[in-house]
């Protein structure tokens, strides 16, 4: 008898979402499906809002990771506005980015994904969450609580507040950084870079008792896409949009964000409110690839600072080509982590940063911008059209998530078909396919920013692939 | 309004808050509370211009009356006892701060005027932490036609202040009001475009004394539009002055 296991809601991620799982006639997964679940409208809503407000307003669309919005939409602006903003407020940016870069992968790596490798992917679920980890390991809960504060405190001393800063404009800053600042943020950045190499550390001494999960969890050939400066280093803030393939050959380079269209379509199924863009010229859903810290790391020349340049080194040796287990998204984060803490050091050290000129000024003087920046979770996509008087006519989010969203259907089936038997629904199964997702530490709040019409369905599938029930949620 | 000695068998004494005070015939309630350092909670009223009277927050009590009369518009008697701060009067006041705001669409945190609004500010210090009203959340037009000003109807409160000093202090009579009820809007001269306008001046006097993010500068970004309001009084007594 055909059946379907259903996962919801699915912990530790940021949002709601669902996961089902078809069962063929033996019990075997036929086939799993991820179901982003919640519903937004961001895109619809901003219309008719001044360009000037959309940083603020589209950086609502989460509260983890509203500096990435803040930092897509403020350059969609600066492009509206035809601006150069001036060089520090570019530094300035940049810290901000970082930190949130910083904070938002503590969060992802620690909160949410250390208790499944410390604790056990079988541990008790009651007992696998951060507080679990503190009881068993607290060393390592203490430090990713402190780096995340680091980056969260690097926020709110730049921008005033730790979640939604109003700081970041369109052309630029509201405020320049003040030298007691500047000083708190270059005593800070060691700090988070001590505490990440410790951690590193451990995780890479670990990596041989997770062969088994790294070697199902979304472990297959797909295309990766992400930002590289205009010579090849790992990017976060500003840059070309890069795509390589599964060997690590470069399919695209030097692509101008502005031009994303070129190259990535939006797809709709009806089992997700999230979108599935995909990489246009292998077609859909072919054209599957992968952002975020995995994919910037496989995409990148080098990193650009002297300790992430040597992990990154060592990463690249666990396999030929791309690295291709989703597994390594968490070793990423870590690695990313400690660039972030030492090109944060680097760039408070230079004497400009706190110049006071940290704002371009000017009225839109173009109809239609694009912004594009490094989110933790991936490339983030802002693109605005104006009217005359500068308020917004359309506005299209891609967002990091989306990207992901064919990988981690993909994931979801390959993870159940390694673990999942309908003879015998373990608890620990049931975790590996949520943990898979955790992985590509999705932000389904984000992803789901879109207005449109999907009703959810479940169906039950026989092993012939014909629909024998199924339930429609309108 | 240059202040005039007051001959003794002119001034009334009265009550306000349990606080004997004396006041000149003529002022209003809202004056001599003022003046002995009783704030009481108002919108609509401005102090250098014209009396409105029609957010009804500065609505006080009186004794031996059942009905309760607005401060700003209510002269002062002699003997009155005035109670600005009751049950009922909290009660009433954030009622009608919980209406404006279920009227439109005010989203403070993504407002141009967060931070320095005075519907904002006065819903906390009224303590409005729900609103109990169903939001009407109506679909509204923003101008922005104007090269430097912006209207955004979702935030205006009609509270008429832009109105009344276009008319009264710059004389120029841009700003008016169409519809009833729910349905006022502020419009610009016969209800067109801001940017259209032959009688605006663009002295900006309508954006400054507008106590939401309703008529703002262009290019201001979330919580950076403060309004500079400190003038009126003295630019209303200068011309009063020199019409004198």
């Amino acid at each position: 008898m055909p059946q379907t296991v259903t996962i919801e809601p699915v912990t530790r991620i940021e949002g709601h979402a669902r996961i089902t799982i078809d069962l063929d006639d033996a019990g075997d997964v036929a086939d799993a499906h991820f179901h982003v679940t919640q519903f937004r409208g961001f895109e619809k809503f901003c219309e008719g809002r001044p360009f000037t407000e959309m940083p603020a307003l589209t950086a609502r669309t989460c509260g983890i990771c509203p500096v990435s919005h803040l930092m897509a939409s403020s350059k969609a602006c600066d492009e509206l506005m035809a601006v150069q903003i001036p060089p520090t407020a570019d530094m300035l940016r940049r810290v901000m980015n970082l930190a949130q870069l910083m904070q938002s992968h503590a969060l992802s790596f620690f909160h949410l994904s250390s208790p499944d490798m410390l604790l056990g992917w079988d541990s008790d679920p009651l007992r696998r969450h951060i507080l679990g980890v503190a009881a068993v390991k607290p060393d390592i809960a203490r430090d990713g609580i402190r780096l995340r504060q680091i980056g969260q405190t690097i926020i709110d001393l730049l921008g005033g507040k730790r979640v939604h800063p109003a700081w970041m404009v369109g052309g630029g800053v509201n405020a320049p950084l003040t030298t007691d600042r500047r000083d708190e943020i270059a005593a800070l950045a060691p700090e988070a870079l001590e505490i990440t190499k410790r951690n590193l550390a451990w995780f890479k001494r670990s990596l041989k008792d997770y062969t088994d999960e790294a070697s199902c969890f979304a472990n297959f050939p797909s295309l990766f896409l992400g930002l590289v400066d205009r010579n090849g280093a790992l990017e976060h803030y500003d840059g070309v949009l890069r795509v390589v393939d599964a060997d690590g050959h470069v399919l695209e380079d030097q692509i101008d964000p502005r031009r994303y269209t070129d190259i990535l379509g939006e797809a709709v199924e009806d089992f997700s409110y999230m979108k599935f863009p995909y990489y246009k010229a292998k077609g859909y859903p072919e054209g599957m690839y992968r952002v975020g810290p995995l994919a910037r790391l496989n995409l990148c020349d080098h990193a650009g600072t002297p300790v992430a340049d040597q992990e990154l080194a060592e990463f690249r040796s666990i396999q030929r080509g791309a690295v291709l287990s989703s597994f390594h998204y968490h070793y990423a984060r870590l690695i990313e982590v400690i660039f972030a803490a030492e090109r944060i050091a680097e760039l408070v050290a230079k004497p400009e940063i706190l110049d006071e000129h940290v704002r371009a000024k000017a009225r839109p003087n173009r109809a239609e911008g694009v912004g594009v920046a490094e989110a933790p979770r991936g490339t983030l996509i802002h693109h605005y059209h104006i009217d005359k008087n500068g308020q917004i006519q359309q506005c299209n989010l891609i967002i990091a998530t989306g990207h992901n969203n064919l990988a981690m259907n993909a994931g979801v089936k390959q993870v159940a078909q390694r673990f999942v038997s309908g003879k015998q629904l373990e608890e620990g199964a049931l975790n590996r396919v949520e943990a898979v997702i955790r992985c590509f530490d999705p932000c389904l709040s984000c992803a789901t920013h879109a207005l449109g019409q999907m009703p959810m369905r479940i169906e039950l599938r026989d092993a012939t692939g014909s629909v024998v029930d199924e339930a429609v949620r309108d | 309004m240059a202040r005039q000695k007051v001959p003794p068998t002119q001034a009334l004494t009265l009550t306000i808050d349990d606080q004997t005070v004396t006041a000149k015939p003529g002022q209003t309630v809202m004056d001599v509370a003022s003046e002995h350092g009783i704030d009481i909670p108002h919108l609509c009223y401005l102090d250098g211009l014209s009396i409105w009277g029609a957010c009804r927050l500065c609505v006080v009590e009186v004794e031996g009356q059942r009905r309760l009369f607005s401060a700003c518009s209510t002269e002062v008697a002699e003997g009155m006892v005035v109670s600005t701060d009751s049950p009922r009067l909290r009660h009433y006041r954030k009622v009608i701060v919980e209406m404006l705001f279920a009227e439109r669409n005010h989203i403070c945190a993504v407002c141009v005027s967060n931070g320095h609004c005075e519907l904002q500010a006065m819903a906390q210090r009224l303590g409005v932490d729900h609103i109990h009203i169903p939001y009407l959340n109506p679909q509204l037009s923003v101008d922005s036609s104007h090269d430097r000003f912006r209207l955004d109807h979702h935030r205006c409160i009609v509270c008429t202040r832009c109105v009344r000093v276009c008319a009264e202090v710059e004389g120029a009579s841009t700003k008016g009001m169409a519809g009833r009820g729910i349905m006022a809007r502020i419009i610009n001269d016969l209800n067109e475009p801001w940017g259209d306008s032959q009688t605006c001046t663009s002295c900006g006097k309508c954006v400054h004394v507008c106590p939401t993010g309703a008529l703002v500068e262009k290019g201001t970004a979330a919580a950076e539009m403060q309004k500079r309001r400190q003038f009126l009084p003295y630019l209303t007594v200068m011309r009063d002055n020199n019409h004198d």
